[in-house]
C-alpha cells in the first residue's frame, strides 16, 4: 500500500495521552519556552549576579566558564546576564508593537468591512498603500529619519505593522456579517456597534489570535534586525540584535554573537510552536483527521 | 480578460503614484535634516553653508514644489543626487543592483528547488520522519535571524573549517572581470575567464544559502499545507478509488489546485529577499542594493531612500500584479468574480 492512500484508512486509535502529545506537545513546549523568558525576564536583576552594563575590561572575552556561564564580551560585560535583560526589551517591544498595530488594525479592517461604500473604499486603499511596502525597508527610512532610539523604532514598526490585521480582520468580518445569526441580532433591535463589538469579533477572534502570535515573534524578530543595524537601542542598553552586531567581528570568540541569537531563535521559535498549536486547535478539520 | 488586466494595471499605476507620495511625505515631515546629517558639525554650524546647501537639492522650496519636481525629474528617469555619495542616485543604483540581483536569484531558485519537492512530500507522507524534518527545517528557517545564521555560517565554514570563501564578491586579489552585464557568473563566463566565475561562484555559495532560509521555510510550509488541503478534496479522493497511480494523483490532480497559494507567496517571497538582503548584505559586505539602502538610511540621504523606496513598491506591485494575472490563468473563476 503506498503511503498516499493513507488518509482513506482509518487510523488504529491510539492512547489518549500520546494523541494529545503528537498534537499539542510542540505547542506546549513553545509555551514553556516563552514562559521561561518571561519569567527570567521578570526576575532579572534577582537572578542575575552581574549588572549588564558592568564594564570588567581585565576579564574581556573570556569564554564560557563557571564565573561566566556564556562568557564575556569586549567589555568584559558577563554575556549571560544582557541576555536575560535583554529579554525585558524584545519581549515588551514584541508585545507593543503587536497589540497596538494588532488592534488599530483590527478595529479599522472590522469598520471597513462593516460600513461598506467609499469608507470601506478609503480605508482598503490605505491599507493596499501601506502593504505595498517592504515592511523593513520603510520602518528603516522611518526609523532612521526620526533617530536611533527604541521609542521611535516601535513607532517606525507601528507604522508598517497593522496592514495585515486590517486585511484580514475585513474578511473575517465579511464572512461573518453575512451569516444568520446577525440578522437575527439585527432583526430583535442591536445597534451596529453592539453587534460589531458584542457578536461579530468574538466569532471573527480566532484567526486573530493566530496571527497575533505567530506576529509576537515576527514583531521580536524584525526589531532586532533594526538593533543589529544599528536603528533600534541606543547603547549600551543589553538587547539582542545589537549584541550579536557587537560580536559579529568576532570569529574566534563566537560566544558573544552566537547566543544572543540563539536567544532569538529560541523566542520565535516558542511563538511559532503556539501559534501553530492554536491553529490546529481551532481547525475543526485538523483536529478530527 | 483585457477588461480585468486593464482594471488591474491602472490601479497598480495609481498606487505607485501613491507610493511615491507618501514616500516624499515621510521623508519630508520627519525630523531629520539631511543638510545638518551631510554637512557635519562644523560645517553644519554656519548657516550660510546650510542655506547654500539647501538651494542646492531645491530643500528651501515648498512641499509641494519639491514633490512636483521630484515627480517631472522621476518621468525623465532623474532620481536626483544622493546626498551622502554625491553622485546621481540612478548611477549609484545601477552599479549595485546586479550584486544584488545575483544573489536573489540564486536565493529564490534555491529556495523553490528544495522547498517545494520537501514540502509536497511532507505532505503526502503525513506524520512521517520526513513530514517532521520537513516541519523543522522550516521553522528554524522562519524563525532564525538572517542577521545571526550569515554570522554563524561565516564563522563556521568560513572562521573555523576554511571551506568557503570570506566576505564580498570576489577574492580581494583577483580581477573584477570588465563589465557588461554586472551579474559577475554571466560576465566571466562571456570572456571565459573560468578562474574568476569558480571565485565569484565560491563567495555566492553561503551568503545565498543565508538569504534562502527564510524564503525556504515559508515555501515550504505553504506549500505543504497546501497540500493537505488539496489531497483531502473529493476529487483526489475519486481519482484514487479510480485506481490511478499515487503518482499521477499527486502531481497530476493534488499539485496543480495547490499551486495558487504558492504562486501568491512568490511575491512574498520576494519581498523577503529584498528585506533579507539588507541583513545578509550588511554582514557578507555584498556591495549590493541592500547595503546601499542600509547606509542611505543611516545617513538620511532623502534622494537615495525615496528613489529606492519608490522603485521597491513599484516592484512590489508589479510583482503583485503579475501574481494576480497568473491567478486569472490558473483559476478561471477569479476573471469572472
Amino acid at each position: 500500500m503506498s503511503a498516499a492512500a493513507e488518509p482513506l484508512v482509518a487510523a488504529r486509535p491510539r492512547p489518549a495521552a500520546l494523541r494529545w502529545l503528537r498534537r499539542y506537545g510542540l505547542a506546549t513546549l513553545g509555551g514553556a519556552i516563552i514562559l521561561a523568558w518571561i519569567v527570567m525576564a521578570v526576575l532579572a536583576p534577582w537572578v542575575m549576579t552581574y549588572d549588564p552594563n558592568f564594564v570588567d575590561v581585565a576579564n574581556r572575552l573570556q569564554p564560557p566558564s563557571a564565573a561566566h556561564w556564556l562568557g564575556t564580551d569586549a567589555l568584559g560585560r558577563d554575556v549571560m546576564t544582557r541576555i536575560v535583560y535583554g529579554a525585558r526589551i524584545s519581549l515588551s517591544v514584541g508585545l507593543v508593537v503587536v497589540l497596538v498595530g494588532g488592534l488599530f488594525g483590527t478595529l479599522l479592517g472590522a469598520i471597513a468591512a462593516y460600513a461598506r461604500g467609499w469608507a470601506e473604499e478609503a480605508l482598503m486603499r490605505v491599507t493596499d498603500l501601506v502593504f505595498c511596502f517592504p515592511p523593513i525597508i520603510l520602518a528603516m527610512a522611518i526609523a532612521a529619519a526620526l533617530g536611533i532610539g527604541t521609542v521611535n523604532t516601535v513607532i517606525a514598526m507601528l507604522v508598517v505593522w497593522w496592514p495585515k490585521f486590517a486585511r484580514l480582520a475585513r474578511s473575517l468580518v465579511i464572512t461573518q456579517r453575512s451569516l444568520e445569526y446577525v440578522e437575527a441580532a439585527q432583526s430583535i433591535g442591536f445597534g451596529p456597534v453592539h453587534i460589531l463589538l458584542r457578536q461579530i469579533i468574538p466569532n471573527a477572534v480566532g484567526p486573530l489570535i493566530v496571527l497575533v502570535t505567530l506576529d509576537l515573534g515576527q514583531a521580536i524578530l524584525v526589531f532586532a534586525g533594526l538593533s543589529f543595524l544599528g536603528l533600534g537601542v541606543v547603547p549600551p542598553t543589553a538587547e539582542w540584535g545589537a549584541m550579536v552586531a557587537e560580536g559579529r567581528e568576532l570569529v574566534q570568540q563566537w560566544w558573544v554573537a552566537t547566543f544572543p541569537g540563539l536567544a532569538i531563535l529560541t523566542v520565535v521559535m516558542g511563538f511559532n510552536f503556539v501559534g501553530d498549536g492554536i491553529r490546529d486547535w481551532l481547525d475543526p478539520h485538523a483536529r478530527t483527521r | 480578460m483585457t477588461r480585468y488586466v486593464v482594471s488591474r494595471l491602472i490601479t497598480a499605476f495609481a498606487l505607485v503614484l501613491f507610493a511615491t507620495l507618501v514616500v516624499f511625505l515621510i521623508a519630508n515631515t520627519v525630523p531629520g535634516d539631511p543638510a545638518l546629517a551631510a554637512l557635519g558639525d562644523e560645517q553644519a554650524s554656519d548657516p550660510a553653508a546650510v542655506a547654500a546647501f539647501r538651494a542646492i537639492y531645491g530643500l528651501d522650496l515648498p512641499l509641494w514644489e519639491q514633490y512636483w519636481r521630484f515627480l517631472q525629474r522621476l518621468l525623465q528617469g532623474d532620481l536626483g543626487v544622493s546626498i551622502a555619495t554625491r553622485r546621481p542616485v540612478l548611477d549609484d543604483i545601477v552599479d549595485y543592483a546586479p550584486a544584488t540581483l545575483e544573489l536573489a536569484t540564486i536565493a529564490f531558485f534555491l529556495s523553490l528547488a528544495v522547498g517545494l519537492p520537501l514540502g509536497i512530500l511532507a505532505a503526502v507522507r503525513r506524520d512521517s520522519w520526513v513530514d517532521h524534518a520537513a516541519r523543522f527545517v522550516a521553522l528554524v528557517g522562519v524563525s532564525a535571524p538572517t542577521f545571526w545564521l550569515a554570522f554563524v555560517v561565516l564563522a563556521i565554514f568560513y572562521g573555523h573549517l576554511d571551506w568557503a570563501p570570506g566576505t564580498g564578491r570576489l577574492d580581494p586579489i583577483a580581477f573584477p572581470p570588465d563589465r557588461i552585464t554586472g551579474l559577475l557568473l554571466i560576465d566571466t563566463a562571456l570572456v571565459g575567464d573560468w578562474e574568476t566565475f569558480h571565485d565569484a561562484a565560491a563567495h555566492l555559495v553561503l551568503p545565498s544559502i543565508v538569504l534562502a532560509a527564510s524564503t525556504l521555510g515559508l515555501i515550504t510550509r505553504t506549500t505543504r499545507a497546501a497540500m493537505l488541503e488539496a489531497l483531502s478534496q473529493d476529487y483526489v479522493r475519486v481519482a484514487r478509488a479510480k485506481g490511478l497511480l499515487a503518482r499521477v494523483v499527486v502531481t497530476g490532480h493534488a499539485l496543480p489546485n495547490a499551486m495558487l497559494p504558492v504562486v501568491t507567496l512568490g511575491g512574498l517571497a520576494y519581498a523577503n529577499l529584498l528585506t533579507g538582503a539588507v541583513m545578509t548584505e550588511t554582514v557578507f559586505a555584498w556591495p549590493g542594493l541592500g547595503r546601499y539602502t542600509f547606509r542611505s538610511a543611516v545617513a538620511v540621504d532623502f534622494p537615495a531612500i525615496m528613489a529606492i523606496t519608490a522603485i521597491v513598491a513599484a516592484i512590489f506591485v508589479l510583482v503583485n500584479l503579475l501574481v494576480d494575472l497568473s491567478y486569472a490563468l490558473l483559476d478561471p473563476r477569479v476573471v469572472r468574480k
